[in-house]
């Protein structure tokens, strides 16, 4: 699988690129500001795209982490459990970011070891470790009824809700572009240059005195922090955590939006996850017991017949145009 | 050539089973030296490779580079030191262009740690083709590592290997697999480049007119004791070697 949803799509110029992401951040602020409800959803397509890029990372060395949204779920319940002592925003983002990141560390440094299906496994396995985890002590984590979070501060103002979700909304976009930017830089770089040496061929990597495993390693952290950015945006927007997060549906919902999303650029995040979120809000409204079977269909659609994804799609038309 | 060996191994053992791959090896290689390993199928030349470069592990016996011993050291530390190696089969990373390849091995030198600065910045962009150049690859830089013929393939191989600036490089068959016309081609141009760059070559091989044309010693190997060892024509001569070793190749045309 690897190898097709990593295919790198046409190569498109980077003003090409910056243009569509200029052209996207317009469009989600324009529908946002049309249709108000609207921003709560994009908000967390927003939120959602981070964390996929995380997974974008892991996918450039062929590998899929069936588990990742346990990362997104301890960056959430950093903020659940942390807003009654420390309800500032602008604090608990980055210390959602941090505590995840290290928890990537601690995990990365045993996942790295293995490769392919194992990897995939083991974190699936350690994410529904902290799903139970989340489920069963109830009187830390109210199980699955979840946390409340309420009274955020925002830079030690306290807003009314409308107000709100306009700058939790600002703060998903402004991180959205400051992290696509950054894994951008770091996918042309040498280190994440060397990811795809992963998949391609790991002992050189090693004969060239570079340590395949530390290449992984900091990518898995990386991805690790931005799963954690997503999970306190998901829960400054939703304003209710649960295990949800951790269960490993979630974190295939993330494998699915990269693949629909496609690896090729770091806006291919951003476009599957507005793609997803936007069509999981109509279909569930209008078919509502079939919407799993749209998107179902949609990934099907997109593995046979677009394997580079929404943005493999996106960057044909552009190659062809010029 | 003469002085202290840049590579001294000392009593080499290592058996698989009970097929014996090194049953005690000694062996000094001088600084600046092209010395050739031959003989059969399975006498233990590549195994000698794989220990020299940390990637198996000798029951016993040692090795020492340039003075220190580097015997139980990974594969990594010891590429850092300055050994490099080529592969029989070509070790690219196939996604690539063979210029990317080139500047990846170039950063390695410094560890791959600069996180944010593309890799075809401007100073590893120029060393690269100037890598490439010299091994007359800068025609194919922006070709995919997987669409070279096998001689490019071979030769990019051993460009990423000199592009780490070692001072011992091993090469394991650096001419298996290259068609017929191409191979006396390649073998100068990587003589030519490891000559100019002053580094020292191991290197195994079955074509005779290869070695005879551009090792300075060769070692003949046999069920994994050194058979012969000494120059091209004395070696090559020897009527031992020729029944032993020689005897079991076709390729030789003298």
């Amino acid at each position: 699988m690897s190898t097709t949803v990593t295919a790198p799509a046409r190569r498109v110029a980077p003003i090409g690129e910056a243009l569509l992401a200029l052209l996207g951040i317009a469009a989600v602020i324009l529908a946002a500001w049309a249709v108000p409800w609207l921003k709560f959803v994009l908000t967390v397509a927003l939120a959602k795209g981070i964390a996929v890029l995380g997974i974008l990372l892991l996918l450039r060395a062929g590998q899929v982490s069936f588990g990742h949204s346990m990362f997104l779920a301890i960056g959430a319940y950093t903020v659940a459990f942390l807003a009654p002592a420390l309800p500032e925003a602008l604090l608990l983002l980055p210390l959602g970011a941090a505590i995840a990141g290290l928890f990537g560390l601690v995990i990365g440094l045993f996942v790295v070891r293995y490769r392919d299906i194992f990897f995939g496994m083991l974190n699936l396995a350690l994410s529904m470790v902290l799903y139970s985890l989340l489920e069963k002590l109830y009187d830390l984590t109210k199980g699955t009824d979840g946390i409340r979070v309420s009274g955020l501060r925002f830079a030690g103002m306290t807003p009314d809700l409308p107000t709100q979700e306009w700058v939790t909304f600002g703060l998903a976009l402004g991180l959205a572009l400051l992290f696509g930017l950054l894994v951008r830089a770091y996918l042309g770089s040498p280190m994440g240059q060397a990811l795809a040496g992963i998949k391609t061929r790991e002992t050189r990597l090693e004969f060239m005195g570079v340590s395949a495993r530390r290449v992984l390693l900091s990518a898995y952290v990386m991805s690790a922090a931005m799963g954690g950015i997503a999970g306190t945006l998901v829960a400054m927007t939703s304003r209710h955590v649960t295990p949800q997060l951790a269960y490993w549906t979630s974190s295939g919902e993330l494998v699915f939006i990269a693949i629909l999303g496609g690896a090729g650029s770091a806006l291919g995040p951003f476009l599957g996850a507005t793609a997803f979120e936007l069509v999981r809000v109509y279909a569930a409204a209008a078919v509502a017991d079939a919407w799993q079977m749209i998107l179902g269909a949609v990934l099907l659609l997109v593995i046979l017949f677009a394997p580079g994804g929404l943005w493999g799609i996106l960057a044909g038309r552009l190659g062809r145009r010029r | 050539m003469s002085g202290q060996p840049l590579l001294s191994a000392r009593g080499l053992r290592l058996a698989f089973g009970g097929v014996k791959a090194a049953d005690g090896i000694d062996l000094d290689v001088m600084p600046g030296e092209f010395l050739a390993i031959i003989g059969p199928n399975g006498a233990g030349k590549t195994t000698f490779i794989n220990m020299t470069t940390g990637y198996l592990k000798p029951q016993g016996g040692s090795i020492a580079y340039d003075g220190e011993p580097i015997l139980g050291l990974s594969p990594r530390a010891i590429v850092r030191r300055g050994i490099g190696r080529s592969f029989q089969l070509p070790q690219l990373f196939t996604e690539h262009t063979v210029l990317e390849n080139a500047a990846l091995a170039i950063a390695a030198r410094s560890g791959l740690w600069s996180p944010l600065v593309p890799l075809l910045r401007p100073a590893w962009r120029e060393e690269a083709m100037a890598v490439l150049e010299r091994f007359g690859l800068a025609p194919l830089a922006e070709a995919r590592a997987d669409a070279l013929n096998e001689g490019a393939r071979k030769l990019a191989d051993i460009a990423m290997a000199v592009a780490l600036q070692p001072r011992l490089i091993l090469m394991d068959e650096p001419t298996s697999g290259v068609a017929a016309a191409e191979k006396m081609g390649v073998v100068e141009t990587l003589v030519r480049v490891l000559r100019e760059a002053k580094v020292t070559a191991v290197f195994v091989e079955h074509d005779m007119e290869v070695v005879e044309r551009f090792a300075d010693r060769v070692a003949v190997w046999n069920q994994g004791r050194i058979a012969a060892l000494g120059p091209p024509q004395q070696v090559l001569n020897d009527p031992a070697v020729q029944r032993d070793v020689i005897g079991i190749e076709p390729a030789h045309h003298a």
